[in-house]
């Protein structure tokens, strides 16, 4: 008999050295896989990847505001993920918001003065995303319906309404194409510091990490997350009102998945397309998973997902692989790393007789 | 945020230091960074992209090699890099690059690692090529098929396009040759010959290819009327295939796209309707059904930008390949599914084409609403608001891809029935 068994706690410094030596076994993996398919030096291989990640200045700040955007929308998750509400309306909550924000920038762009036109397209962007999760989190309270589906199906609504949208502000008429707004006016663009188009969005992730670590873990509205997630019961017979804190719990959520909307039209991008949002509502699932949920941790592996992008862009450009095959080095190594995750909280027991062995 | 070379390599070298300083000591970073000391041992890490002092040149792709329109891309530039003479280690080629910051970023990047020349292949690409020629005013950004280098009037930035409806003129006019052979056989669907085409969007770009594809096989077949729908995407290969079964469901003898993917030509062969392609041939997937396809050929307009950037001489804002510069090409005539003599008439129709005596665009071989036109005001300089501003027609022709090089025929001629607007 096989069994999988859950393990006691384990010393973190032990779990720590488990992990890092499971990560070499992958890069082993990746390296022989490496030389398999493309007959590539793996070494080779992985330093045109770092190179592709920090081999300039340049490349280092977009790895840094790539993987800011990315940590956001993960940091936007977490909170509806703690209390067990499984988000997957991210992709749609970010789209509504930069809808939101490019709208603004559109209609409003002439006539509203710089500062005023960004307050007021933060507002809505944060409004719109909020109301785009509200919208599952009240049927799934009033009717328990499933939010899985029902925020999935979201992201389907978000995407049409932003296509239509999109031929609406097209430039020229009939290409699908809204182009850069108010490029030579500027207006609505957030404002570079210190000259650099990166620093603010990451300066925004960064503070954003920390008050959402604050938020879960020292205030009592995270606790009631917390409680919320673990027992719905519970948090009722200790007087936690349950669908008010499910609904308010999922308007920050999509607010700031709207926030990261705003940012990417705002400050980033500058356009409207259906493909903005660029898979991030999925990806960052992986990442708050891949972290347990941790805000800190969330920064390792929104960065380690990003790292494995761009290193797969640059190993394209250099040697002419297919962007495939960067993702078939990420799926080996989080294959790895979910496959430790799971030896380091089971165990399996083979028994020789199975009855005798209480678990 | 323009480092010099030996800064950026100073940068690398100090951050695979401390990198390694973080590991030591034991602190969580994740595989990134256990992966950043691996390579960091290794002097190969900074690739192909910092030997400076020879010219490099650099390509943007909004996909790769799976989407036929950048593959057509590529092609063309790995052939002028070749017969250029420029080696592998002295171009690089972004592919999957978005139509946003993305764009902005490879473009950067692109300077950064030395290279004069900078060329992207998609429409969306065109004001963050204009954003990045502001910022980088020592090296030449030249834009495949936008719209806005004549009026934005900037010394480094270029578009460039080609008459491809003279291609599409010509693929029609196989597709006219192919219908009478329906026709004559008695194996039409309908009374009249009937064409079916999947186009992207209702732009400029995609209306004036389909509208000469048209006047093409109307040349040959004065009866032939022909049903459109769009996809709204320039690639989408499942939208793409059923686009095109159901112009075969509605009737359609024969079927050509302007959209990227293989959907319409594979819908084709499985329904055993003939495909007049676009970007290349898709002989190989397609071996019964493929007749011929017209594509752009972009070598010659990257030699032509590489040389001038060489011998410092200005290169045109706008710039229109033809079929004399070589940039507009039919592929081989498959003569497993073409009518017979094709090969031969479109040698003809070249010719005519090349010496003047045919215009694609004759008014006297198309009516709108009825009427024969006299005049046309169009769409040449891009603005929000859509204003017609140039006078098109003249000396009996609509005078397309000579006010600027992109494509502005936009008129809805009688014959061509569109089944949806929506994009």
């Amino acid at each position: 008999m096989i069994h999988i068994v859950k393990r006691k706690e384990m010393p973190f410094a032990h779990a720590m050295a488990i992990r890092f030596g499971v990560i070499g076994l992958a890069l082993i993996v990746c390296g022989i896989v490496t030389m398999l398919t493309t007959g590539l030096s793996p070494i080779d291989v992985y330093g045109t990847m770092v190179s592709g990640a920090f081999g300039t200045m340049r490349k280092t700040w977009i790895l840094l505001q790539e993987t800011a955007i990315l940590l956001c929308v993960s940091l936007a998750l977490v909170p509806a993920f703690r209390m067990k509400f499984w988000n997957l309306g991210g992709e749609g909550q970010i789209l509504i918001g930069a809808f939101a924000a490019a709208a603004c920038m559109i209609t409003l762009g002439n006539s509203l003065p710089a500062p005023v036109l960004i307050l007021v397209m933060l507002a809505t962007s944060l409004l719109a995303g909020g109301v785009w999760a509200l919208i599952p989190a009240f049927f799934k309270a009033r009717w328990n319906t499933n939010e899985t589906l029902f925020t999935l199906m979201m992201n389907y609504v978000a995407t049409q309404l932003v296509a239509y949208f999109v031929i609406v502000w097209e430039v020229p008429k009939g290409s699908g194409n809204i182009g850069i707004i108010n490029q030579s006016s500027e207006a609505g663009w957030l404002p570079t510091l210190m000259h650099n188009k990166y620093l603010l969005i990451v300066l925004v992730a960064i503070a954003l990490t920390v008050a959402m670590y604050v938020y879960l873990n020292y205030g009592k509205q995270g606790y009631e997350i917390a409680v919320v997630g673990e027992s719905p019961n519970t948090a009722r017979y200790v007087g936690i009102k349950v669908n008010r804190v499910i609904m308010r719990t999922l308007v920050i959520s999509g607010a700031l998945c709207g926030l990261v909307g705003f940012l990417l039209v705002a400050g980033s991008a500058h356009t409207l397309t259906t493909s903005l949002a660029g898979g991030r509502g999925f990806t960052a699932v992986m990442v708050a998973w891949l972290a347990k949920f941790n805000p800190f941790i969330m920064v390792g592996s929104s960065m380690l997902l990003e790292f494995m992008s761009s290193g797969a862009g640059e190993i394209s450009t250099i040697y002419g692989l297919n962007h495939s095959f960067g993702d078939i080095l990420t799926g080996i190594i989080l294959f790895f790393i979910i496959g430790t995750e799971f030896f380091i909280t089971y165990k399996v027991v083979f028994s020789k007789k199975g009855a005798e062995q209480h678990v | 945020m323009l480092c010099s070379e030996g800064e950026n390599m100073k940068v690398l070298d100090n951050m695979v230091m401390s990198r390694r300083s973080v590991i030591t000591a034991g602190l969580l970073g994740g595989a990134a960074l256990s992966l950043a000391a691996c390579g960091g041992g290794s002097d190969s890490s900074a690739g192909s992209g910092e030997a400076s002092g020879d010219f490099k040149v650099g390509l943007i792709c909004l996909h790769d090699e799976n989407s036929t329109y950048d593959l057509n891309f590529i092609n063309g530039f790995k052939e002028a890099m070749s017969n250029l003479g420029i080696g592998e280690d002295s171009y690089l080629i972004k592919t999957n690059i978005d139509e946003s910051d993305a764009c902005y970023d490879a473009a950067a990047e692109l300077v950064d690692a030395g290279c004069k020349v900078v060329f992207a292949d998609s429409f969306g690409h065109e004001d963050y090529m204009i954003q990045a020629a502001k910022e980088f005013a020592d090296v030449q950004f030249c834009h495949a098929t936008g719209t806005k280098a004549h009026t934005e009037k900037l010394d480094n930035y270029h578009n460039a396009f080609a008459s491809i409806y003279e291609g599409r003129f010509l693929a029609g006019v196989a597709a006219g040759l192919k219908l009478q052979e329906i026709a004559e056989a008695g194996k039409l669907k309908g009374k009249t010959p009937k064409m079916g085409y999947v186009g992207a969007y209702t732009y400029a770009e995609v209306v004036s290819g389909y509208t000469s594809f048209f006047l093409g096989a109307k040349s040959i077949v004065p009866d032939v009327t022909m049903d459109v729908t769009f996809t709204g995407s320039w690639y989408d290969e499942t939208a793409e295939k059923e686009g095109a079964n159901k112009l075969i469901d509605g009737g359609a003898d024969l079927i050509s796209q302007h959209a990227d993917s293989m959907g319409a030509p594979t819908a084709c062969e499985n329904a055993g309707i003939p495909n007049i392609s676009y970007n290349g041939a898709t002989v190989d997937a397609c071996p019964k059904t493929f007749i011929v396809s017209s594509r752009i050929n972009w070598a010659p307009y990257y030699e032509y930008v590489v040389n001038a950037v060489k011998d410092g001489s200005t290169i045109d804002a706008d710039w229109t390949g033809t079929i004399g510069t070589g940039s507009v090409e039919l592929t081989d005539v498959n003569e497993a599914a073409a009518a017979k003599g094709t090969a031969e008439k479109l040698e003809e129709v070249k010719a005519q084409l090349e010496d003047g005596t045919v215009h694609v665009f004759a008014t006297d071989t198309f009516t709108v609403d009825g009427k024969e036109l006299k005049t046309y005001e169009a769409d040449v300089d891009t603005d929000p608001d859509y204003t017609p501003d140039t006078e098109a027609i003249s000396d009996g022709y609509f005078h397309e891809s000579e006010f600027r090089s992109a494509p502005y025929f936009d008129l809805q001629i009688d014959g061509i029935n569109l089944l949806d607007t929506a994009f």
